[in-house]
C-alpha cells in the first residue's frame, strides 16, 4: 500500500509536467487543426533556456532561490514563447491553406531543425545540474521500515500547475483573447468576419502554448536534474497521446490525460517492466485511437465534406 | 478547410520599410539565440556544468538574419508572392514532357551500366547501391503516402521487420537468402495488415501519430527483447547473399572457380547492386500496374475524397489495407537487402530519423511521381554523402529544406497535378451559339 501511494505521487508529479506540454498541442489542434510535431522539441528547449538561464543566474552570486526560479522562470517562459511565435510564422502561417498533409510535414521538419539546432549550439551530452530545491516530508512510515515521501520539488511542481492552470482557464474563459480563441476553433471565416483578427489568434496561441512548455521543461530540469537535446521526442509523443486520451481539444481533457499517462507510466514501470515503460504509452496511444478517438472529455468530430 | 479569411502581410517596398523589417527581425533572432547559441554550456568532468560565452557566433548568426531577411524581401518584391500556382506556359510543358519520356530511360540505361563505368571505384559502387535502397524504400511508401495519402510516419518498422525476418531465420536456421526474401516481404505485409486494421478508421494526423508510435514500439522491442534479437547489440554474422545458391566467395565452389574467371571481392558488390536495382525495378513495375487496376484508382480516389470514395461504393476498408500491405511488402523485402549487404542489422538502423528520410524523398519527389521520387533519392542521400564531413549540420539543413520544401512546393520538386488539359487563350463564342448574346 505504501509503496501504491508512493508511486502514485510521482505519477501526479509526472502527469503534470506532461499536462503542461499536453495544453499546447490540444490548444493548437483546437485551434488550426494540426498537430504541432514540433511541440515536444520546443519544451526541450524551454527545457536548456531555463538550465542556462539558471547558469548565469548562480554564477553572478545570486543565492535566493525564490528570486532565482522566479526570473528562470519568467526568463524561459519568454524566450520560448519567442520560439513558439516564430516557429508558427516561419513554418506553419504559410501553409495555412495548402494541403492537408504540408503543415505535418513541415512540422516534422521544425521538429528535426529544434532538435539538431539545440545538438550543434549545446553539443549531445547530458547536461546534469545539482540539486536545487532539495528536502520534502515523510508523510508515512511503515513498519517495515519503507517511507512515504513527498519531496519540495514535487509539491512545487504540481503546485505551479494548478496555479497555470487556474490562470489559464481564466485567461480563456474570462479575457478578451480566450474569447477569440474560441470563436476562432469554432469558425475561423465567421470569427474574422466579426471582427476577431485571426492571425493574430493564432500566433498567440503558438505563444501561450510555447509558454506552458516551457514551464514543463523548467519543471523536467528541476524535478529530473538534467536536460539533453532529445528528450523533446519521447516527451512530446507522451503528451500527444495525454492530449489525445483526454480528448484533443478540450483543455480540462489535456491534464485529465496527462495525469492519467504519467500515473499508467509510473506503475506500469513499478509493477511491471521499466524497459516496456515506452510500449506501454504508445500503444494506450494506438488502442484510445482505436476504441475512444474523442478521448475522455472531447466532442466527437463531425465529418464534413 | 475555410475559406482564407486573412491576407498575408504585402511585402514592405521602399528602403526604410525593408531595413525596419529586417532590424525587427534581426532584434528577433538576437532574443532567439541570445542564450542558446551566445552560452555553450558543458558537463566537466566531475559532472560540473560549465559554461562560457560565444558572442561572436552570436553577432555574426544575427548579422545574417539581417541580411538574409533583406535579401528575401527584395526577392519577393521581384518574383512576386510565392505560393501561388502559376500555370507552367505550354512550350515550357511539352519541353518537359519531352525531357521526362527520356529522362526515365536514360537514367534506367545509365543505372545499368553503373557497375561497368565504375567497377573499380568501390566507393561509387557502395552509395551506388545505398540510393537504391533508398529509391526501393521511396518507391514502397509511395504506394502508401502518394498514391493512397495515407501518411505514414512508421514506415521504417516494416524495413526493420525484413531486415530481422532473414537475419534472425539466416542466423538461426540457416535458411537461404532466397527463401527468406519472400518471407521477410510476407511477414512485413502481415504486420501492414495489423497495423492497417486497427487504424483503419483514423485519418491524416491521427493516423500519421499512429504510425510514429508503431514504429517507435517495434523499435523498443528490438531492443529489449534481448534473448529473440540481442537487443542493442543487434545480430551479426548474417549470411552473404548467393547467387541461387552458388556462392559469391574464393572457395572451390564458388560461383568464380565455377566461371573459371580470377575471384574479386567486388563480384559481390556487383551483384548486390544489380540485386537491389532488379528489387527496386520490381517495385516500380508493380506500383505501375497497380495504378492501371482498379485498386489503384482507388487509392487515388480515396487520397483525393475519402468521403466521395464512400459514396462512389470504394470498399475504403480493404483499400487502405491493400495499400499498406504492398508498401509494407516491399518495405520486407528492402529489409532483407539491408540486412544481407550490411551482415549485421541493429536497432539502431531502424529509427524515426529513418522514416522521416524516406518520407522526405517521397515528398520531395512529388508524392505520386515514381521519376520523382527516384530523382529526389539521388539528390538526397547523394547530398547527405556530400556534407558527410559536417555530421552534426546534416540533420539540421535536411530539416530546414523539408520546411521549405513544403512552403515552396508543397507538391514536391517534380510531381504536381496541373490539369492535364486547359485552354490556351480565351476565346470569344460566336452569339449564334448562345443563347443570350455573346458568352
Amino acid at each position: 500500500m505504501d509503496y501504491f501511494a508512493q508511486q502514485l505521487i510521482n505519477g501526479l508529479v509526472l502527469g503534470s509536467i506532461y499536462g503542461l506540454i499536453a495544453i499546447g498541442y490540444t490548444m493548437v489542434y483546437g485551434i488550426v487543426g494540426m498537430i504541432n510535431f514540433a511541440h515536444g522539441d520546443v519544451f526541450m528547449i524551454g527545457g536548456f533556456i531555463a538550465l542556462i538561464t539558471f547558469l548565469i543566474l548562480v554564477s553572478l552570486g545570486l543565492t535566493a532561490i525564490p528570486v532565482i526560479l522566479l526570473v528562470v522562470l519568467l526568463v524561459a517562459m519568454a524566450i520560448t514563447a519567442l520560439y513558439g511565435w516564430t516557429i508558427e510564422r516561419i513554418a506553419y502561417r504559410p501553409l495555412r491553406h495548402s494541403f492537408r498533409l504540408a503543415p505535418m510535414l513541415s512540422a516534422i521538419g521544425m521538429s528535426f531543425v529544434l532538435t539538431n539546432y539545440s545538438q550543434v549550439a549545446q553539443g549531445a551530452r547530458v547536461k546534469p545540474i545539482p540539486p536545487f530545491i532539495t528536502g520534502g516530508y515523510t508523510l508515512h512510515e511503515s513498519a517495515d521500515g519503507f517511507v512515504i515521501q513527498l519531496s519540495n520539488i514535487q509539491i512545487m511542481v504540481v503546485i505551479t500547475t494548478i496555479v497555470l492552470l487556474a490562470l489559464f482557464t481564466w485567461l480563456v474563459s474570462r479575457t478578451r483573447l480566450g474569447r477569440d480563441m474560441r470563436a476562432c476553433e469554432q469558425d475561423q471565416t465567421m470569427a474574422a468576419l466579426l471582427g476577431v483578427d485571426v492571425d493574430r489568434t493564432i500566433s498567440m496561441t503558438f505563444v501561450i502554448g510555447a509558454a506552458l512548455a516551457a514551464v514543463a521543461g523548467l519543471m523536467y530540469l528541476l524535478y529530473y536534474g538534467l536536460v539533453d537535446f532529445f528528450m523533446g521526442f519521447v516527451a512530446g509523443i507522451k503528451a500527444f497521446t495525454a492530449a489525445v486520451l483526454g480528448g484533443i481539444g478540450s483543455l480540462p481533457g489535456a491534464m485529465l490525460g496527462g495525469l492519467a499517462i504519467g500515473l499508467i507510466e509510473t506503475f506500469w514501470s513499478a509493477y511491471f517492466s521499466v524497459e516496456y515503460k515506452d510500449v506501454a504509452a504508445f500503444s494506450i496511444l494506438i488502442v484510445v485511437l482505436i476504441f475512444m478517438p474523442t478521448g475522455l472529455l472531447g466532442r466527437p468530430e463531425v465529418e464534413k465534406v | 478547410m475555410t475559406a482564407p479569411s486573412t491576407q498575408t502581410a504585402k511585402p514592405a517596398t521602399g528602403i526604410p520599410a525593408l531595413l525596419k523589417t529586417a532590424f525587427i527581425n534581426a532584434l528577433i533572432a538576437l532574443v532567439l539565440f541570445s542564450l542558446m547559441v551566445g552560452i555553450r554550456t558543458e558537463a566537466g568532468s566531475d559532472g560540473q556544468l560549465t559554461y562560457w560565452t560565444r558572442f561572436g557566433e552570436l553577432a555574426s548568426l544575427v548579422a545574417v538574419v539581417f541580411g538574409g531577411s533583406i535579401v528575401i524581401d527584395l526577392l519577393r518584391q521581384w518574383i512576386g508572392p510565392t505560393g501561388a500556382d502559376k500555370l507552367v506556359p505550354p512550350s515550357v510543358q511539352s519541353g518537359m514532357s519531352f525531357v521526362g519520356r527520356y529522362l526515365a530511360p536514360a537514367l534506367l540505361i545509365f543505372t545499368l551500366l553503373v557497375p561497368v563505368i565504375f567497377y573499380n571505384q568501390r566507393y561509387i559502387l557502395d552509395l551506388a547501391i545505398l540510393v537504391l535502397t533508398y529509391v526501393m524504400l521511396g518507391w514502397g511508401l509511395n504506394v502508401v503516402v502518394g498514391l493512397a495519402g495515407l501518411l505514414d510516419l512508421g514506415y521504417v518498422a516494416f524495413y526493420a521487420v525484413g531486415a530481422y525476418s532473414y537475419g534472425l531465420l539466416a542466423t538461426n536456421f540457416g535458411w537461404s537468402f532466397w527463401v527468406c526474401l519472400p518471407l521477410a516481404g510476407i511477414l512485413a505485409a502481415f504486420w501492414g495488415v495489423l497495423l492497417g486494421f486497427p487504424v483503419l478508421r483514423l485519418r491524416g494526423d491521427y493516423l500519421a501519430i499512429v504510425t510514429l508510435a508503431f514504429g517507435e514500439i517495434i523499435r523498443l522491442v528490438i531492443i529489449n527483447w534481448q534473448e529473440l534479437t540481442g537487443g542493442p547489440n543487434g545480430v551479426s554474422g548474417i549470411p552473404r547473399p548467393s547467387f541461387f545458391g552458388i556462392p559469391l566467395d574464393n572457395s572451390d565452389d564458388g560461383l568464380a572457380a565455377k566461371l573459371g574467371i580470377e575471384y574479386s571481392s567486388t563480384h559481390r558488390i556487383v551483384f548486390l547492386f544489380y540485386l537491389i536495382l532488379a528489387l527496386a525495378l520490381l517495385t516500380n513495375w508493380v506500383t505501375i500496374r497497380l495504378r492501371r487496376l482498379p485498386i489503384g484508382r482507388a487509392w487515388e480516389a480515396l487520397r483525393e475524397d475519402e468521403v466521395a470514395c464512400r459514396a462512389l461504393g470504394i470498399n475504403t476498408t480493404t483499400t487502405k489495407l491493400t495499400a499498406f500491405a504492398t508498401g509494407a511488402m516491399f518495405g520486407g523485402f528492402a529489409g532483407a537487402f539491408f540486412a544481407t549487404r550490411q551482415g549485421f542489422i541493429s536497432p539502431e538502423s531502424f529509427t524515426f530519423q529513418e522514416s522521416a528520410l524516406v518520407l522526405a524523398i517521397v515528398v520531395l519527389g512529388g508524392m505520386g511521381s515514381q521519376l520523382g521520387v527516384a530523382l529526389a533519392a539521388l539528390a538526397m542521400i547523394g547530398g547527405f554523402e556530400l556534407f558527410r564531413s559536417l555530421e552534426t549540420y546534416r540533420m539540421l539543413v535536411f530539416g530546414m529544406a523539408m520546411v521549405l520544401i513544403m512552403i515552396w512546393r508543397p507538391r514536391g520538386l517534380i510531381g504536381h497535378r496541373a490539369p492535364t488539359v486547359y485552354l490556351t487563350k480565351a476565346q470569344a463564342i460566336s452569339s449564334d451559339l448562345v443563347k443570350e448574346g455573346h458568352g
